[in-house]
């Protein structure tokens, strides 16, 4: 992409070439008017009211690119005639009761009513009933809608669920008078408009989508409310507390919008949580899961005093990676000082993946983020269960599939609909668990230059290939000549007799033909279709940008390093760029700044894990501690940026960081420690209240800073081990990971979030069993035993049962052994 | 009420009080020491009271037990009105006077009820507070919050003031039309039907 420069309203700005209008105007503080129109999807073309005049004609500036000295009006006569009729018509029959509309005070239609300053009506048409719907934990008001289509478009370009559409409204027609007394974009759009109001694409009257609330809260009217938040406060009586979310690792930007709980308590309380729509976009667990503060907490003196006794008696401190940057740093400080183990298998085995990885690559972290992925166009996914692992990555590949007319290969065991429903340009391989090796060979295989990748594996990737030959059966057409006997009048006898007569037709026919092709055993050996190369083929025209997904799967592989060093292969010799999931919240930030080791000694502190003295923010340990939204501090998210977080919540008791001073550290806040950060490699040494956090009008994310990437120290070793083809687990198999919109024990504690524990099931799976939802089943590893209830989880799909990490009472993680697949018997009981 | 819709002060019987101006220069001063010491203005006030009690002519009423009519513009202590159609409340709990009140007394809890309306759950003014500006009766787009004629403020509770009970109309004085409305901050203003342009409507 090249700079051009184009000029609107005399200004003179660059921008890219082939960059929306709208875009390159709001990047430069150009104001040009619109609705519809969602920063990071495509144009929708509902509202019309960007209408801009580019070098003398009318374009919408949500849909028409940037070239070199394009001249650009943003408003003219004609324009503002538009804009104000467009505006008119939609406060035809819109309801006047803003009083009773939660979306009051934040309303594009009231806001751009009294820009346009519309004060009379000139239009009119006769409404259809437009009653509500309860669509679960959404309400959706059509009395309301005004058809901008964001939702839809949120839903298919960003989220991927494909959940909304447009339905027909009925009713009138419009007056055939206003065709000619209208201006012409005002009464094309109001034609779309008075025809369609929004329904749901599963034909019901209730949403089975992965409940992200994504469209709520683009919907630039109260057409679309979130049940729960519905009629419980006005948006200007709540204050708004920039925060990040703490649920997984995308470290998207939030605010919790806060207010006093009733007329009686004066207690802090979240109503709701709100983003930057335009530039991130949240899941289920980051918009709905805002509740799970440490409730009514007290200073515990005893406990307190207790809490210091453990510390002084432990060897260990075991904690999950569901805390701050600071307070990560605070356990390194007190184990250099104490000599304590500390103790986390989660970002242990994530550390040594990243140490192996760098090994070949010779950098300490991977090279891109999910911004990255998401403007690429071909994107290739191994290891993880994109949709839960971290909602953000998912959100980036189907938002690759759909504006940049992307391309995707999704490897994982356990098949995913939400996966394949996002495009028909996604190919999903559902390979056996463990063989995560062979489909990175695959990758190399298919994407590396092998003029640069080392011999040997070149040589080894060549074994696979073999020249096979096959029979092709075509369908020809084939002239066919066939004489044919008819009786013709014989014109100097006059009589009749039988002449041979030569007619020619075409018939189709089959011919078999063979071939010599290549074969790629690796194909085989992934349970990949026999005609993957020619949709490959297909997949790969006019891709240029190329991002690649790796996720916990591998960091637990019992070959972990191997893949570490193949996945690092794959980022050096090919186009790849390369994004690791961190596994939880601050799994990155934990992994960099903790020397962690891998068994606990005597006695343990656990910091909301179990141990023999447990701190909790969950209020279920023996001392209570904040939990993220009570918390200040700074978590190191997938992107590798440092994100600053506040808190939403007032916190009564005692923190990490008062443990901390009682056994001779010194600092007032645990905010004090931020600064400190900088004597770890790839952080740096910035106060906390220096932490910028917000994003540009250009889209640029400008929060805290970007982990530095340090070039470490590599052998010339770029040895992998070859495939162990046994490697590959068959028959009854589970596996760990979370139901959409749930990640940790703190997600379990909202109420919101109402995701039953307990063992999932795909529909066809149980239909295939004797099982049915409810029943009460023993899942049994070599490793362990646990009985619980059967969910059936409509978002997976295939034989793969899956056990859920984010309650921990259940224990999951007894069952495996680090890898997330086992083998394993389910039994009813 | 025409006399209060009528908003020109100069044709209420208002006229202009004739005042000499101050003086400013020492002589002018000191003349009027010289004139308010010798004049004894003080005996004109006593001999007017002295006068007016002799002809029993007594301008005070006896409060509490007579009362001074209030106008209907007064601000006093809030009411919330009811709707005559259907003797429902009006309050939609929008959430206006919340808003606007510049000495931050009014709060409300709102919710969604089993009709999916939004209901007012808890409605309160802290009257210790208010100034009784009047923005809120103001603000009101359902008339519903307005000021009532009650000005008698003393109880042994505040909280006797800012029950949401206390201001509503009472049921019973709905039932019978009694209810009044305010004409003061908030009210219709006269001829607003000429004001308003209306929109069409295709029914």
């Amino acid at each position: 992409m090249s700079n051009v420069s184009i000029n609107i309203d005399g200004k003179e700005i660059v921008t890219q070439e082939g960059e929306f209008i709208l875009n390159a105007a709001r990047a430069n503080d150009i104001y040009i008017p619109a609705i519809c129109y969602l920063t990071r999807c495509s144009p929708t073309l509902a509202c019309r009211i960007c209408l801009v005049e580019a070098d003398g004609k009318q374009v919408y500036a949500c849909n028409a690119k940037a070239k070199e000295g394009m001249n650009i009006t943003t408003t003219t006569e004609t324009i503002e005639k538009e804009r104000r009729a467009i505006m008119e018509v939609y406060d035809v029959n819109h309801p006047l009761q803003c009083g009773v509309c939660d979306q009051s005070g934040e309303c594009e239609l009231q806001n751009y009513t009294l820009e346009i300053g519309v004060d009379s009506q000139s239009y009119t048409v006769q409404d259809v009933d437009r009653a509500s719907h309860d669509w679960g934990h959404l309400h959706y008001d059509p009395g309301l809608c005004i058809v901008c289509e964001r939702c839809v478009t949120a839903c298919k370009d960003m989220i991927g669920d494909n959940s909304l559409k447009t339905i027909a409204r009925g009713g009138d027609p419009l007056n055939a008078e206003y065709k000619e007394s209208m201006p012409k974009d005002s009464y094309a759009m109001w034609n779309k408009l008075n025809k369609s109001v929004i329904g749901l694409t599963n034909g019901t009257d209730v949403l089975d989508c992965t409940s992200c609330g994504e469209c709520a809260a683009v919907c630039p009217v109260g057409a679309l409310v979130s049940t729960q938040f519905m009629y419980k406060s006005n948006s200007w009586e709540l204050k708004s507390i920039p925060a990040t979310c703490g649920h997984c690792s995308a470290g998207c930007q939030i605010s919790y919008d806060v207010k006093h709980t009733s007329v009686h308590n004066p207690d802090e309380k979240i109503y709701r949580v709100m983003n930057e729509w335009n530039y991130v976009s949240l899941c289920g667990a980051g918009r709905y899961g805002f509740d799970y503060e440490n409730r009514d907490v007290v200073k515990d003196e005893v406990a307190f005093v207790k809490a210091l006794e453990a510390f002084k008696k432990a060897d260990t401190i075991k904690f999950t990676s569901t805390i701050t940057n600071e307070e990560a740093f605070i356990l390194e400080t007190l184990k250099n000082k104490f000599g304590y183990k500390l103790v986390n298998d989660e970002a242990k085995s994530f550390q040594t993946f990243l140490s192996d990885y760098s090994a070949v690559s010779g950098t300490s972290l991977y090279g891109s983020d999910l911004k990255t992925s998401m403007n690429s166009n071909f994107i290739v996914s191994i290891g993880t269960a994109i949709k839960t692992d971290n909602p953000n990555a998912r959100y980036a590949l189907n938002n690759s599939l759909t504006t940049n007319k992307g391309a995707a290969l999704y490897f994982h065991p356990l098949a995913d609909p939400v996966v394949d429903d996002m495009s028909k340009n996604i190919v999903s391989i559902n390979h056996k668990p463990l063989q995560e090796e062979t489909a990175l060979y695959l990758v190399l295989d298919l994407f590396a230059d092998k003029s640069k990748l080392p011999t040997d594996i070149v040589e080894y990737l060549a074994s696979f290939h073999s020249t096979k030959t096959i029979t092709v059966t075509e369908t020809i057409k084939e002239k066919v000549i066939q004489i044919v006997k008819e009786m013709k009048v014989n014109e100097e006898t006059g009589e009749e007799e039988e002449v041979e007569v030569e007619k020619s037709k075409m018939v189709p026919k089959k011919v078999s033909k063979e071939v010599e092709v290549d074969d790629n055993r690796l194909l085989s050996m992934l349970g990949m279709a026999d005609d993957f190369m020619e949709t490959f083929a297909k997949l790969m025209k006019k891709k240029d940008t190329f991002s690649m997904i790796v996720g916990p799967d591998l960091y637990n592989h019992p070959n972990s390093k191997n893949l570490a060093r193949l996945v690092a292969l794959v980022e050096k010799y090919s186009e790849f760029e390369l994004i690791m999931i961190p596994t939880l919240t601050n799994t990155l930030g934990v992994a960099m700044i903790n020397e962690l080791s891998d068994t606990a000694g005597s006695y343990a502190v656990g910091y909301n894990t179990d141990a023999d003295f447990v701190l909790s923010g969950l209020g279920e340990g023996d001392l209570d501690m904040p939990a993220i939204n009570q918390q200040e501090g700074t978590l190191t998210s997938i992107n590798k940026s440092v994100n600053p977080t506040n808190a939403a919540l007032p916190y009564g008791g005692y923190t990490l960081n008062d443990i901390a001073n009682a056994l001779g550290l010194n600092a007032e806040n645990t905010i004090d420690y931020t600064v400190e950060l900088g004597s770890i490699d790839g952080f740096k040494a910035e106060a906390f209240d220096d932490l910028p956090d917000h994003y540009t009008n250009a889209g640029e994310e400008i929060r805290g800073y970007k982990l530095e990437s340090l070039s470490t120290s590599t052998s010339s070793d770029e040895n992998v081990i070859k495939i162990d083809e046994a490697l590959g687990l068959d028959g009854a198999i589970i596996y760990l990971a979370n139901p959409v919109r749930q990640f940790t024990d703190f997600t379990k504690n909202t109420t919101n979030l109402d995701e039953k524990s307990g063992v999932y099931m795909s529909t066809e799976a149980l239909e295939a069993s004797e099982l049915n939802e409810g029943d009460s089943v023993s899942v049994k590893t070599d490793n362990g035993e646990l009985t619980a209830n059967i969910v059936c989880d409509t978002k997976i799909a295939g034989n793969i049962t899956v056990l859920p990490t984010f309650d921990s009472k259940l224990n999951s993680g007894a069952l495996v052994n680090g890898y997330r697949f086992a083998n394993a018997s389910i039994q009813k009981v | 009420m025409e006399q209060f819709n009528n908003r020109n002060v100069a044709d209420n019987g208002y006229f202009m009080v004739d005042i000499e101006d101050y003086p400013t220069d020492g002589w002018g001063k000191f003349k009027r020491v010289i004139d308010r010491t010798f004049k004894l203005e003080l005996f004109v006030g006593l001999w007017v009271v002295m006068r007016e009690m002799i002809k029993f002519d007594i301008h005070t009423i006896s409060y509490p037990a007579e009362k001074m009519p209030i106008g209907p513009r007064y601000r006093a202590v809030h009411e919330m009105k009811r709707l005559w159609e259907s003797d429902a409340e009006r309050c939609i709990g929008c959430g206006l006077c919340e808003k606007i009140c510049i000495s931050d007394c009014i709060r409300m809890d709102t919710k969604i009820d089993e009709e999916s309306r939004k209901e007012v759950t808890e409605y309160t003014i802290n009257l210790g507070r208010c100034i009784f500006c009047g923005y809120c009766a103001e603000v009101c787009p359902e008339l519903a919050i307005t000021h009532g004629g009650e000005y008698e403020q003393a109880s042994e509770q505040r909280e006797h003031f800012i029950d949401y009970d206390y201001m509503l109309t009472p049921i019973d004085v709905m039932k019978q039309n009694a209810q009044k409305e305010f004409e003061g901050f908030g009210a219709i203003t006269p001829h607003e039907d000429e004001r308003v342009t209306k929109t069409p409507l295709s029914y």
